[in-house]
């Protein structure tokens, strides 16, 4: 343990960071502005000045930048050494001499690290008595506000956006206090990172653009701790409400998984909650018409439709756990549906499967910025799993960062490793058919066709452990690349294999558990990581259920009078025939929901579910973790959360029709868990995500608003001028009202916001970590299903069925789904400015077969006629369709035929 | 004895003197400009609403009593609403005190009774005057650096024009 | 019984209660005239139905007996107070003609014993409300009434000997000559006193010490039950002025005017110095009261029985 003096006062401290670091972790309040826990230091802002003293009779001392001095035993420093104050007090005052007076109209206000930090340094009154240089802000897009005039040239915000998450259109222009962070010209920044700045910036020159339309301060917003369901990698997030309204979502620091950063989509795609396709009352469908009802009126309508013959429930890979369990309960394993189909079923079920036996590692996303050699296999996670994405374009420095380690340059002196790392190679491999985001920093891009990869993958498998079958005709080149992708792989100290099923393939995720394995016998480390679609996809794997093929055949054969679906839209996964013959076959359709559905039309009843802000829940990321979110927001009545509308109904049933009797008497969110538990060991640990309802820290409930909210005798005096009773929760130990325990020790799953006075910005997230960049005070978040170590001695089972290489043929080609960040999933496309992002569906072809401007795709539900773009490297034979954006349950490859049309000058 | 005895007499001389009750409502008191009362919304000199929604009056009033929502128009905040429940209402003037902007005053108005309470919670409509207030020449756009219409960026008190960026000048 | 004496009995309360409920608006007036300030001075001419409007209000008030109180003694406790004080204006004698039972041969003894009995209302009240500020209340009510009517007796005693009897015409008629506050001086400034005392009127208000006790013993009581409480406060004072006025001021005597004016000026006079003590002097503690008491005003009024008594015996012999 090493220890250094802070002004006297001993600190235990650890080597390998810098005194800035140290002298945050001993609790005392140091500024700074360049310095990022995930960026390291540069010593460009000069403000985290203090003295250091080369020994005990040193009294003089010599000013030093903390963030550039490592620690070293018995380092001797002072913080509030009155020459290091002055320093730090006369820089704030530089970097104030421009920075407009705008505080009030600023976004940033009140949770501004540059606020922070002129305060804590005592710069108060202005001496600067001469004129502002001032600046011309840019349009960056639908989501990042700009405001240069405040900026205070940390170069913070391209550090992150260019050596960071790797984009390339955000730079620094002109020259000394001219300097200027924008783009070349206007336009929308592109990287999928880019909403971070709005945290990344100390100050208000990236802000939030849709969070400026329904802007609140941060003191005036209840949090909750939420889990992000717009993909299955759950991030964590905070959500911000006011009024009974989400306001925005903000990155939750997990150690583990997503850490510092949010992608874009999972920042901006919670606008489908306050959207207007909120379904907000019950309704009944009568005569093609949805009628609001009341929900006693509801419920005795669907005792009527129960009494008519056979419920069968349909439940999502977006719903929460205790949602689709309780439809489980309610209807029984022989009529629980999972709502996907069978092919997505079996691939999440594989999926499930290869994890849960794979004998390596199951990587958390920290662990793979720490792999030192990656393959991707026919999977784009830039698009499907964006922060998966940023893990791995980290894990490209691992070299660079062992050749500082041999020169002993400390890995946070970011500027000489990054210097380094220029010359070091990359050890990633990115195996797709399509290009992806991680192109540029891989080394190896290849582009095949799904079955060419996974044979590749197969072949690169045998080529590590001979055991593994072998792969029959592959190319003299193939077989070289597999060979140098494998002994890439076997020099690797923590390989990792990433793949997924974003092409619906089951051998290109066998073949991704075969490197694995194979890996795994000389490296117990390796990594297995497969991506999947939706935020509770694994979840509901481990629950297992039909397919819906199984209940299309039931509805065929009249054999289902009622079907329940919950927080699903059947038109995303099922053709439009089948679509509307299911709507034929069965006489009543229950649909609970929170978004209208193209199926709520046919519905006979439809209630209004909850969204993820609205309630408390579990979801199951795609690595086994189950992650617990909690209410922000408490809706009008007739909304309440999926597993409660489905209680609701069970109790207008006969009780001895339920499949788990105890389904009525559940009281809270803790009693599905139990039931869970019992009905499913695997998810029992489920119920251990987060702390109990009944959770009290010094004997309260944990305070859910800031102990500063504003308003709280008036927000509802237009409705009624007297007092209303605040708002509360049976499933969690949150008050909805400023009532209750806070701080930094409190357990990691119910961290509310970050505030720790002085620090009102979200760098307040130092004082509630026990190391910076370590794990949380309140110690871990979120609980693994699946065992991250793997089981060393479990047998690798080595997948046989070696697909066929993809042949060309002469009038079809191959249709891939082009999954896009921004408009391929469902919910986020709801929010308007995820959607004002999205850009228009376009076919992508290779260059030889772009003959025209538009072509006809046929695909099941008929002919789509799309705007065609080249892409370079695309196999030939295969065609690259947006995701749900043309046919709306186009999802996985298919073959379809391709029809020319003449071009307006061709033509004429 | 005497002392008591002096007291009674002392006390029945005051039958004699000027009685310093203000027959309010006949006679109206004089009450200063700084006077705490009724909470208006003054205007900039040029018209447009003081008021730029940073929600600080909100935070610093002590009951809570006033809450408000954000909006934005070429630039300039304003409140979508504003909304002030003068039934909670101390008049202790710190949101008068928070005020950046010198939007929020208070006046020597305290003649607001009513007889429902709903009465007492007043709108933007209700708050807003035509005037400046105490502060007639204050603006706060033109001193704040985010250019507004008829104010373009750079041109607020004490500023430069923008940057030229392509400018190799030093 | 004839008719003009029944007469008189459903008369004197009604005047009395009238009295003393104009009075609250008189005191309020006086008091702002003393403060420098107007008192009530909006209900009808200078203010004049403001008790009018005071006791509507207090009619109409809910009735409400609180759940811990025993309820029986709690709505008899302001009867007795009520009660006790018209009683004993029974054996007031106005003039020679007007009053009930003015000749009555015990009639002073008569007062005292209504007196004394007016310390159930108080004592009860404080014991029924099952409140501690009103038990504290009445605690201190039941120890400065009772002590306080033994120097009141004592003080009086100086008078019954002048006069040679209880009965009230007596002793009116004994102070033909020179009335009874000249050689009786100790004695009045006693029951004074001991009369403000046992009507706890400020400053000797303990029982109701609204800053420390809340309104004292009846803190619980609200509507006309408590305006009972109020009502025979006022006429106490009405009561106490009327008996120093008959004591010590010469009754109904006097020049020129006729006799029943006489007394009521005589007696205004002595309310309205009630109500300037009110305006001038601070609450005593109550340790203070109690020694002022027992250790002042006992040694006085004996003092003024013994000197009395000794004048007498020489005088006689």
């Amino acid at each position: 343990m090493t220890s250094i003096r802070i002004d006297g006062r001993d600190c235990p401290t650890r080597a390998g960071i810098n005194l800035l670091q140290a002298c945050l972790e001993a609790g005392a309040n140091l500024p700074y502005f360049c310095w990022h826990p995930e960026l390291g230091s540069v010593g460009a802002c000069r403000q985290c000045a203090i003295k250091q003293f080369s020994g005990p009779d040193d009294t003089k001392g010599r000013i030093v930048m903390a963030c550039m001095t490592p620690v070293s035993e018995n380092t001797i420093i002072s913080i509030d050494d009155p020459e290091a104050r002055d320093f730090r007090a006369s820089i704030i005052e530089w970097m104030m001499v421009n920075h407009p007076h705008d505080c009030p109209v600023c976004e940033e206000g009140g949770e501004c690290h540059l606020q922070d930090m002129t305060v804590m340094t005592g710069h108060n009154t202005r001496r600067y008595r001469f004129t502002k240089r001032t600046h011309r802000n840019q349009d960056l897009g639908p989501f990042v506000k700009h405001e240069m005039n405040r900026c205070i040239a940390c170069y913070r915000c391209v550090r992150f956006y260019r050596d960071y998450a790797g984009g390339d259109d955000l730079a620094v222009f002109a020259s000394h206090d001219n300097v200027y962070f924008g783009r070349a010209e206007d336009g929308t920044l592109e990287n999928a990172f880019s909403g971070n700045l709005v945290e990344i910036c100390p100050t208000g020159v990236f802000t939030d653009k849709p969070f400026s339309t329904t802007y609140s301060r941060k003191w005036d917003m209840r949090g909750a701790p939420s889990v992000c369901v717009h993909c299955a990698v759950g991030c964590n997030t905070l959500v911000n409400a006011r009024e009974e309204t989400l306001r925005r979502v903000l990155n939750r620091y997990n150690t583990d998984v997503n850490r510092y950063l949010l992608c874009d989509r999972g920042r901006f795609g919670h606008g489908f909650v306050n959207a207007p396709t909120r379904i907000r009352t019950p309704l009944r469908g009568i005569g093609g018409q949805q009628v609001p009802i009341s929900m006693a009126d509801a419920l005795t309508t669907f005792a009527r439709m129960a009494a008519q013959g056979r419920i069968v429930g349909i439940a999502s890979p977006r719903a929460a756990l205790e949602t689709c369990f309780s439809l489980h309960a309610l209807v029984g394993p022989q009529h629980f549906c999972t709502g996907q189909t069978r092919q997505e079923q079996e691939c999440t079920e594989l999926a499930h499967a290869l994890l849960a036996r794979h004998p390596g590692a199951l990587p958390t996303l920290h662990e793979m910025e720490s792999a030192d050699a990656v393959v991707v296999l026919g999977e784009d996670v830039c698009a499907t799993a964006p922060r998966l994405g940023l893990s791995l374009r980290q894990s490209v420095r691992q070299a660079s960062l062992h050749t500082a380690d041999e020169a002993k340059v400390p890995r946070w002196m970011d500027a000489a490793v990054r210097t380094l790392g220029a010359e070091c190679p990359s050890a990633l491999h990115v195996l797709t058919p399509a290009p992806t985001g991680l192109d540029d920093v891989a080394a190896q891009a290849l582009r095949a066709a799904p079955d060419d990869i996974a044979r590749l993958g197969f072949a690169i498998a045998h080529a590590i452990d001979p055991a593994a079958p072998p792969v029959t005709d592959l190319s003299q080149d193939d077989t070289q690349l597999a060979a140098r992708i494998a002994h890439a792989l076997m020099a690797a100290r923590r390989p990792l294999v990433v793949s997924g099923m974003q092409y619906g393939s089951r051998p290109l995720m066998q073949a991704a558990a075969s490197i694995a394995a194979a890996l795994a016998h000389t490296t117990p480390e390796t990594g297995l990581s497969l991506v999947l679609p939706e935020c509770n996809s694994m979840g509901l794997a481990m629950l297992g259920g039909l397919p819906l093929e199984t209940v299309m055949e039931q509805a065929r054969a009249g054999e289902i009078s009622t079907l329940i679906i919950t927080e699903n839209d059947l038109t995303r996964h099922l053709s439009p025939a089948d679509v509307a013959e299911l709507v034929a076959a069965v006489p009543d359709i229950v649909v609970i929901d929170h978004t209208e559905t193209p199926l709520c039309q046919q519905a006979s009843l439809v209630l209004p579910a909850s969204a993820f802000s609205e309630c408390s829940g579990t979801l199951v990321s795609q690595e086994g973790r189950a992650q617990r979110f909690f209410q922000a927001v408490f809706p009008s009545a007739p909304i309440q959360t999926g597993w409660r509308w489905v209680q609701a109904l069970a109790r207008s049933l006969d009780p001895s029709t339920l499949h788990i009797t105890g389904l009525t008497g559940w009281r809270d969110l803790d009693d599905v868990l139990a039931a869970l538990g019992v009905a499913f060991p695997p998810l029992a640990p489920a119920a251990q995500a987060a702390p109990r309802a009944n959770y009290r820290m010094d004997g309260q409930k944990l305070r859910s608003q800031t102990y500063r909210a504003s308003g709280r005798t008036v927000i509802r005096s237009f409705i009624n001028v007297h007092d209303q009773p605040p708002p509360g929760s049976p499933d969690m130990p949150f008050s909805s009202s400023m009532e209750g325990a806070y701080g930094p020790d409190m357990p990691a799953a119910l961290v509310s916001g970050y505030q720790a006075s002085p620090w009102n910005s979200v760098q307040a997230l130092n004082r509630f970590q026990h190391e910076i960049g370590g794990p949380m005070r309140g110690g871990d978040c979120g609980i693994r299903l699946l065992p991250g170590t793997g089981h060393p001695d479990a047998k690798p089972a080595y997948a046989t069925d070696i697909p066929r290489p993809y042949a060309l043929q002469a009038d079809t080609v191959l249709v891939l789904p082009d999954t896009r960040l921004f408009g391929s999933e469902e919910l986020s496309m709801f929010s308007p400015p995820v959607k004002a992002r999205a850009t228009a569906p376009a076919m992508g072809l290779p260059a030889s077969m772009v003959t025209s401007s538009h072509m006809v795709l046929h695909l099941d539900d008929g002919p789509h006629v799309l705007p065609v773009e080249p892409v370079p490297g695309l196999p030939a034979g295969i065609a690259l369709c947006p995701a749900h954006m043309v046919a709306r349950a186009f999802r996985f490859p298919c073959m379809a035929r391709l029809e020319r049309i003449a071009d307006e000058g061709e033509r004429s | 004895m005497l002392d008591t005895l002096r007291t009674l007499f002392l006390t029945a001389l005051h039958a004699f003197h000027r009685r310093a009750t203000v027959q309010y409502p006949e006679q109206k008191p004089y009450l200063p400009p700084r006077y705490r009362g009724r909470i208006i919304l003054s205007r900039d000199p040029d018209g447009a609403e003081r008021c730029v929604a940073c929600n600080l009056c909100a935070v610093a009033c002590p009951v809570d009593c006033i809450s408000l929502q954000k909006t934005e128009a070429d630039g300039r905040w304003y409140p979508e609403y504003f909304r002030i429940n003068f039934s909670r209402c101390i008049f202790c003037g710190f949101c008068e005190e928070a005020c950046p902007t010198y939007a929020i005053q208070l006046t020597p108005d305290f003649e607001m009774g009513e007889y429902a309470r709903p009465n007492l919670v007043y709108e933007k409509d209700d708050l807003l005057i035509s005037g400046t207030g105490k502060y007639p020449d204050y603006s706060f756009y033109h001193v704040a650096g985010i250019p507004v219409p008829g104010k373009d960026r750079g041109a607020s008190e004490r500023e430069r024009p923008p940057v030229d960026l392509h400018s190799l000048l030093p | 019984m004839t008719y003009s004496a029944f007469f008189t009995i459903i008369l004197t309360p009604l005047v009395i209660l009238g009295l003393a409920t104009v009075l609250t608006w008189v005191e309020r007036r006086l008091l702002g005239l003393w403060q420098d300030r107007y008192g009530p001075n909006r209900v009808g001419p200078g203010g004049m139905f403001q008790a009018v409007a005071d006791g509507t209000k207090i009619l109409f008030k809910q009735d409400w007996i609180p759940p811990f109180a025993d309820r029986g003694v709690f709505i008899l406790a302001p009867a007795i107070g009520m009660m006790t004080v018209l009683l004993s204006f029974a054996v007031i004698p106005v003039t020679m003609g007007m009053g009930i039972a003015g000749d009555m041969n015990v009639g002073l003894l008569f007062v005292l014993g209504m007196m004394g009995l007016g310390v159930y209302a108080v004592v009860l009240a404080g014991w029924s409300s099952n409140s501690k500020y009103a038990l504290l209340g009445g605690m201190r009510a039941a120890a400065q009434m009772i002590s306080y009517e033994v120097f009141m007796g004592l003080s009086l005693l100086g008078v019954v000997m002048m006069a040679g009897s209880f009965n009230l015409h007596d002793i009116v008629a004994a102070q033909a000559g020179v009335w009874f506050i000249i050689p009786q001086c100790l004695g009045f400034g006693v029951f004074m006193l001991a009369g403000i005392a046992q009507t706890h009127r400020l400053p000797f208000d303990l029982p109701e010490g609204e800053n420390e006790l809340g309104a004292g013993f009846h803190t619980e009581y609200s509507g006309m039950k408590f305006g009972m409480f109020f009502i025979a406060e006022y006429a106490g004072i009405v009561l106490v002025s009327s008996l120093v006025t008959t004591l010590y001021l010469g009754g109904w005597r006097g020049p020129f005017l006729p006799p029943a004016m006489w007394f009521a000026l005589k007696t205004g006079v002595m309310i309205i110095f009630f109500i300037l003590l009110r305006a001038s002097l601070p609450r005593p503690r109550y340790d203070q009261l109690m020694a002022l008491g027992w250790k002042i005003l006992l040694p006085l009024s004996l003092l003024n029985v013994m000197a009395t008594g000794t004048i007498l015996m020489l005088r006689a012999s």
